[in-house]
């Protein structure tokens, strides 16, 4: 610890720490551009100078920078020093001879950190009176608009993307006042994580398209927290709607999961919530008025559910776990199925267990970011789990600086690390089926099938215990490989090993887990990170039921009188279509709750309209088992959209009116999931804490008081201002009234601070920059290896291992951030971006195909004819060829395929 | 009068081929250095003779030296730079010596890098210069060809490779550390100090850059010892120095003269006094980024510690004259507009105020200043001082203009009274 002090006021601070960092953890006033905490500092924009003093008779001090000095004990500074603060205003004096001042037509305007520093430091008049200098923008893709006029140089955009994201093709151009901040040509910007200069920006220069289409001023949002589900990571959201139409997505920081940033998936894949696709109207199919009202539909279903025989209910890995669990209440445990294939089943409770096996670490993102050594294992994670490719980055280069920078050199000091880092970085292997973004980085790789790379990671685990292995010549550069490997490892204080179920192959990840496992044992640290296909794949797989591959391949007729009802999953995506036309003709009643029309809800004879995440509180697993919860950002909804669990609550009385009250409210419905399936235990405690928290105070408000025209709002319909639309069970107040102080920190709906109106001011939000924030963030994580459950079946492991086994050319789907996702690419620049149908091999298959590039093939698969166009690639493996996932020309496609 | 930098040079004859530099005594240095001294000893001896940079900064170069982490323990390669990114404004005394003699800064530079046990060295040139380029390339040709580059050099066991390289004509470069970003490919911005090249420079190794003058001197220190380097002085500093002027003077030109001569020796001496119809107004000692000298500082002996005492630098020691028929702030103007565009565009200060200071006294050039113009731009020259800034670029920017608002206040405002130019008697652009 150290004594500084600050305008005569001692601080009891930590030694060495950045000097503008630890002036903001006190919650000071320091303006800043150039400074950002995750990217700490280059002493650019001159912004957050202070003077410095030798001792107490020092009385004229020395002007710095304070980005660019480390806290020393007995430090004395002055911010509000006269020098020091002309300085800082004659900064933003300077800034805005250039500034176009264009405030009231500027995305940013009422959440600009510009805008906040310009007023912190005070300056209001401006002096310059010449020509300011103009830019031409650019067209940068479908998600971010290009402003350069806007722009004051604090380069924290090229920063973020160059350095910290690895992007190469966003630069800064010119030089002088002349400096040009943009692509060398028009054209999409390439990085996954592009959407995040929105919020590193501190100005208006890059904002989000998608925002611009349906344009509010961020103070008229009405928000809430929420958790992102377009894919199995969990990051942390701010969802923000005006006029019942959900507008704008930002990060929200989580320490452990996403920190400062999110994907662009994350980011701008949210259109389907306001999707004219939209199921609004609850349907009973097969009659001459098929719309119809809350109460006809719940007594049909009632009566309909009372007088089946039998109800099967088939589960989602995209539902919550309160939906899948409603579901499960109303059809039994023995009569609910996982909405996954038998594969996909088989992988997910074999991760499972593993997860539950504590032979290894389960690290967060944030833990990642630590590991020296890193190897992935069968996973493209910009496409599959973009964050987590982040994280590597971010680890790759934080080995590097703890092995190269010396004591002399502080760590923040982010320019001067860099020059000395250079090109050196951790370690990184990534053993896949071809060539990805990731691979650039990696020390080795190696591209083959997934059989090949078990029978390498069974090499390396065999080497690293120690056991010498038979070698002949063909073998050579495997074993190699495998000795470079095996080194790497040994060397390293913490391998992460990073796997998951895009292989399809459960040998693999057994492979992969036995690794981590083996590396545990040696150096008692080493984990291992699971990526799985969506947001509550593992809360589904904990459900503990049969997969429905069984019941969709049986060709024999279900009991007469059984009645289907699906849960938020279009089976078409998964499986083979002409299987489903069969099955769905063995029900008379089809119940389906989905948000979205799709060809399931066509099948539907009962259509419910279930609310997405937007409209919904929840809980979704992720893929560590960190169970986290969202909640409704557009409470004002028509009251048909509901969630799903609501809905199956509502419908529970079919068994006993008892155990509708049970399912009454959210919490309720919490208490029953984890009395009924205690492997779910600790879930209903995220609400229940939020719930006690404000008990007896004041709801939680979802605007800012700064929100403007509700009085106007519906002044179309009627000029008297209609009473809030208050949520009994929510912790939430829909207006700006309610409790002023900060939130608990996993329920903050946006981050506002007097003085700060941007998203930097998260700042006040954490307890230190970067650090934890004020309260524990809310979630719990479940599968944390430390205790077995017991009642989780074995998985018939041998069965599907032999399949994988088998030789010949294997169809497997290969992931896109644009375009795998089922609901994303209702954003209209995500369908853009998303691929055709292609099939991708590499030159030796296409040659045994007799494929040409580019030429359109016709493949049978399941009975059914698919048409792509051929991809010749390098680096990918020998027999395997690829086919986007999740596109709509390859739904129902049962992976992994054996082609004949 | 000892000349011995400039000893061998003569223009119309060339440059002296290696053969011939040898035979007046050349290399000597090399051979005494890497066979019978050691490293320590050489930086030693050339902190002991109290030379000091002669790119401006005016730094003990022994003692810069001596911070290159040495032994065996230390991260490699280590680099020696030459900084011959002659851009300063009115200075022309490097393109003297590197046209002139390039041996004997070779032979600097072998020495020095033996001294901090560099591995590689460069030649960091200015883009112009382009005559010097193949004397260069010509002369480390030589060279290697002689075993004097390359592997095991003299059979002492010490390696040194020598590159060339053109930059492409921005002032940043001379910077040291923007030079060092550029020589690695990257934006020509300087980098923060500490940490300095000499711990982490050239891609993040230990790296040495020294002004071509500075490393001329080497040899002869070798040669001669300190003592005598010293007793070539008539300050402190040691040495010769060459100084240089331009302008309406009647003999404009480069001279090695001793350090410490005053400026009056020089400008009424050497360069003949001013022109007939001129009369002498005032100078910049040493390159654009100095503050004015004017009549009352003839007798200044021209050192680093003296200059500075009046409230200037010697900078590169190469004037440039300002007469009564030039304009003042059209003199400054025209520096204004060379510092804005020669800004890096890395810090805020630096990019947005120098613009704004070059716009002000274009206005005023053309009769549209106005009266709290004089305010702003001494402000601007206040707060663009040392320390505000990202580097030294701005800081050394606004020297002339400083000095200019205050010897010549009353020209400042006279064009704003007037409503033009005096000189001009309106601006034509």
């Amino acid at each position: 610890m150290a004594k500084l002090n600050i305008d005569n006021i001692t601080y009891e601070v930590t030694e060495g720490k950045n000097l503008l960092e630890t002036c903001l953890s006190l919650k000071l006033d320091l303006p800043y551009f150039c400074w950002h905490p995750a990217m700490g500092s280059v002493g650019a924009c001159r912004q957050c100078a202070v003077k410095i003093f030798k001792d107490e008779n020092d009385t004229h001090g020395k002007l710095v920078m304070s980005c660019m000095e480390s806290v020393k004990d007995g430090l004395r500074i002055s911010i509000s020093n006269n020098g020091a603060k002309v300085f800082r205003e004659e900064v933003i004096e300077w800034l805005m001879t250039n500034h176009p001042h264009d405030c009231p037509v500027c995305d940013e305007g009422g959440s600009c950190h510009l805008q906040d520093m310009t007023v912190m430091t005070g300056h209001d008049y401006r002096r310059y009176r010449f020509k300011k200098r103009t830019y031409r923008n650019q067209y940068l893709g479908p998600f971010i608009h290009h402003e350069m006029n806007r722009c004051i140089q604090c380069y924290r955009c090229v920063r973020y993307y160059r350095d910290y994201a690895g992007g190469d093709d966003l630069n800064v151009f010119g030089a002088h006042n002349h400096v040009y901040f943009g692509r060398a040509e028009d054209g999409v910007l390439q990085s996954a994580f592009s959407g995040n200069l929105v919020e590193v920006c501190p100005t208006g220069v890059f904002t989000d398209k998608t925002l611009k289409q349906h344009y509010t001023r961020k103070w008229d949002l009405t928000s809430a927290p929420s958790v992102c589900m377009n894919c199995s990571l969990g990051c942390n959201i701010m969802g923000g709607e005006r006029y019942g139409e959900l507008r704008l997505i930002t990060n929200r920081y989580h320490p452990e999961v996403n920190g400062y940033f999110i994907c662009d998936r994350g980011r701008f894949g949210y259109e389907y919530v306001n999707h004219e696709n939209r199921v609004y109207q609850p349907l009973i199919r097969n009659r001459v008025s098929e719309a119809v009202s809350i109460t006809e539909l719940t007594e049909h279903v009632k009566k309909l559910l009372t007088s089946s025989g039998k109800i099967i209910g088939i589960g989602s890995s995209r539902a919550s776990v309160e939906s899948n669990y409603a579901l499960q209440k109303i059809t039994g445990k023995e009569n609910f199925f996982k909405g996954f294939t038998d594969t996909e089943t088989n992988l997910l409770d074999y991760l499972l267990q593993l997860m539950h096996s504590g032979k290894f670490d389960l690290p967060s993102q944030k833990q990642i970011e630590q590991s020296d050594a890193i190897i992935i294992i069968g996973e493209d994670l910009t496409n599959s789990a973009p964050m987590l490719a982040l994280a590597v980055r971010q680890a790759l280069f934080k080995t590097a600086v703890q092995k190269d920078v010396r004591s002399t050199i502080p760590v923040w000091h982010d320019s001067a690390v860099r020059n000395l880092v250079q090109e050196d970085k951790g370690y990184l292997c990534v053993l896949n089926t071809y060539r990805e973004e990731l691979s650039e980085l990696a020390d080795e790789k190696y591209y083959a099938s997934p059989k090949a790379i078990t029978e390498m990671v069974k090499k390396i685990i065999a080497l690293l215990k120690g056991e010498t292995i038979q070698t002949n010549d063909t073998q050579n550069r495997e074993e190699t490989l495998a000795n470079n490997i095996v080194q790497q490892l040994r060397n390293a204080k913490n391998p992460v090993v990073i796997t998951g179920t895009s292989c399809y192959s459960l040998s693999l990840i057994r492979a992969a887990a036995d690794l981590a496992a083996t590396l545990k044992n040696e150096k008692q640290k080493g984990g291992i990170s699971f990526v799985v296909p969506e947001c509550n794949s593992i809360g589904l797989a904990m459900m503990q039921a049969s997969s429905v591959q069984s019941l969709i391949d049986d060709a024999q007729p279900v009991s007469d009188n059984a009645t289907l009802v699906v849960l938020e999953n279009d089976l078409y995506r998964r499986f083979a279509h002409q299987k489903l036309e069969t099955f769905f003709k063995k029900f008379k009643e089809i119940i389906v709750l989905d948000s979205l029309h799709n060809q399931t809800t066509q099948q539907a004879t009962v259509l419910i309209p279930a609310a997405t995440f937007a409209e919904a509180n929840g809980t979704v697993i992720n893929h560590e088992g960190r169970a986290q919860a969202f909640y409704k950002i557009l409470v004002n909804r028509p009251p048909q959209i509901r969630a799903s669990w609501h809905w199956l609550g509502d419908l529970i009385s079919v068994k006993t009116i008892e155990l509708e009250k049970q399912m009454k409210s959210h919490l309720s419905v919490l208490y029953q999931l984890v009395s009924d399936l205690p492997q779910f235990s600790g879930v209903e405690k995220l609400v229940a804490n939020a719930l006690s928290e404000v008990n007896g105070h004041l709801h939680i408000p979802m605007e800012p008081h700064r929100y403007s025209g509700r009085t106007a709002i519906l002044a179309n319909i009627t000029v008297h201002e209609p009473k809030p639309v208050r949520d009994e069970e929510s912790i939430f107040s829909t207006t700006m009234e309610g409790e002023r102080q900060l939130p608990p920190s996993p329920l903050t709906p946006f981050y506002w601070w007097p003085g700060w109106n941007s998203e930097q001011a998260l700042n006040h939000y954490q307890r230190e920059v970067g650090g934890l924030l004020q309260s524990e963030t809310g979630d719990i994580k479940l599968l944390n290896g430390k205790f077995v459950q017991s009642n989780i079946e074995p998985v018939a492991v041998t069965k599907q291992e032999q399949q994988e086994d088998a030789d010949g050319l294997w169809l497997y789907p290969r992931y896109h951030l644009f375009g795998s996702d089922e609901f994303s690419v209702y954003t209209g620049g995500i369908a853009e971006l998303s691929p055709k149908a292609y099939v991708c091999v590499n030159t030796n298959e296409a040659a045994k195909q007799n494929w040409k590039d580019k030429e359109t093939i016709e493949l049978n698969i399941s009975e059914r004819k698919f048409q792509f166009e051929v991809k010749i690639e390098d680096d990918v493996a020998d027999g395997i060829a690829f086919v986007p996932y999740g596109i709509k020309e390859t739904y129902g496609i049962e992976y992994p395929v054996r082609l004949k | 009068m000892e000349r011995p930098l400039t000893q061998n040079i003569d223009l119309e004859r060339g440059p002296l081929s290696l053969k011939d530099y040898e035979k007046v005594g050349g290399y000597a240095s090399m051979h005494k250095a890497l066979k019978q001294m050691t490293p320590q000893q050489i930086t030693k001896l050339v902190t002991d003779s109290n030379l000091k940079g002669r790119g401006g900064a005016g730094f003990n170069t022994g003692l810069k030296w001596s911070f290159v982490p040495m032994g065996d323990n230390v991260p490699q390669p280590k680099y020696l730079i030459v900084n011959a990114d002659e851009m300063e404004p009115g200075t022309f005394k490097d393109r003297l010596l590197l046209e002139g003699d390039p041996h004997q800064m070779i032979e600097g530079m072998i020495v020095a890098s033996y001294a901090i046990q560099a591995s590689v060295s460069y030649i960091f040139l200015r883009w112009a210069y382009k005559e010097a380029a193949d004397i260069l390339r010509k002369a480390i040709a030589e060279c290697y060809e002689a075993g004097y580059l390359g592997k095991n050099i003299l059979n002492t066991g010490f390696n040194l490779d020598m590159i060339l390289h053109t930059g492409v004509g921005r002032y940043i470069c001379g910077e040291e550390t923007a030079l060092i970003n550029a020589l690695e490919g990257k934006r020509a911005i300087p980098r923060a100090k500490p940490p300095f090249p000499q711990v982490s420079g050239l891609y993040g190794k230990p790296t040495i850059v020294n002004n071509v003058e500075t490393l001329c001197n080497v040899p002869h220190i070798i040669n001669k010892g300190a003592d005598w380097f010293k007793s070539l002085s008539k300050g402190e500093d040691g040495g010769t120095k060459i100084y240089g002027v331009s302008g309406r003077v009647k003999n404009p030109g480069a001279w090695e003269l001793p350090m410490g001569t005053t400026l009056r020796e020089i400008l009424e001496g050497y360069a003949g006094g001013m022109q007939e119809g001129y009369q002498f107004k005032g100078l910049l000692p040493g390159g654009a980024s100095t503050d004015f000298l004017t009549p009352d500082h003839l007798d200044v002996k021209m050192d680093f510690k003296t200059v500075a005492t009046v409230g200037s630098r010697l900078g590169t020691g190469t004037m440039v004259v300002l007469d009564d028929r030039t304009c003042p702030v059209g003199f400054v103007h025209n520096l204004q507009t060379f510092f804005a565009r020669e800004s890096c565009g890395w810090c805020t200060p630096c990019r947005e105020g120098l613009p704004w200071v070059e716009k002000i006294l274009l206005s005023m050039e053309r009769g549209e200043g106005r009266k709290e113009d004089i305010d702003l731009l001494e402000k601007h020259c206040e707060w663009l001082g040392p320390g505000n800034t990202f580097c030294a670029l701005a800081p050394g920017a606004v020297e002339p203009l400083q000095s200019a608002l205050k010897y010549f206040k009353e020209d400042f405002e006279e064009h704003i009274t007037q409503h033009k130019c005096p000189w001009h008697n309106g601006w034509q652009s």
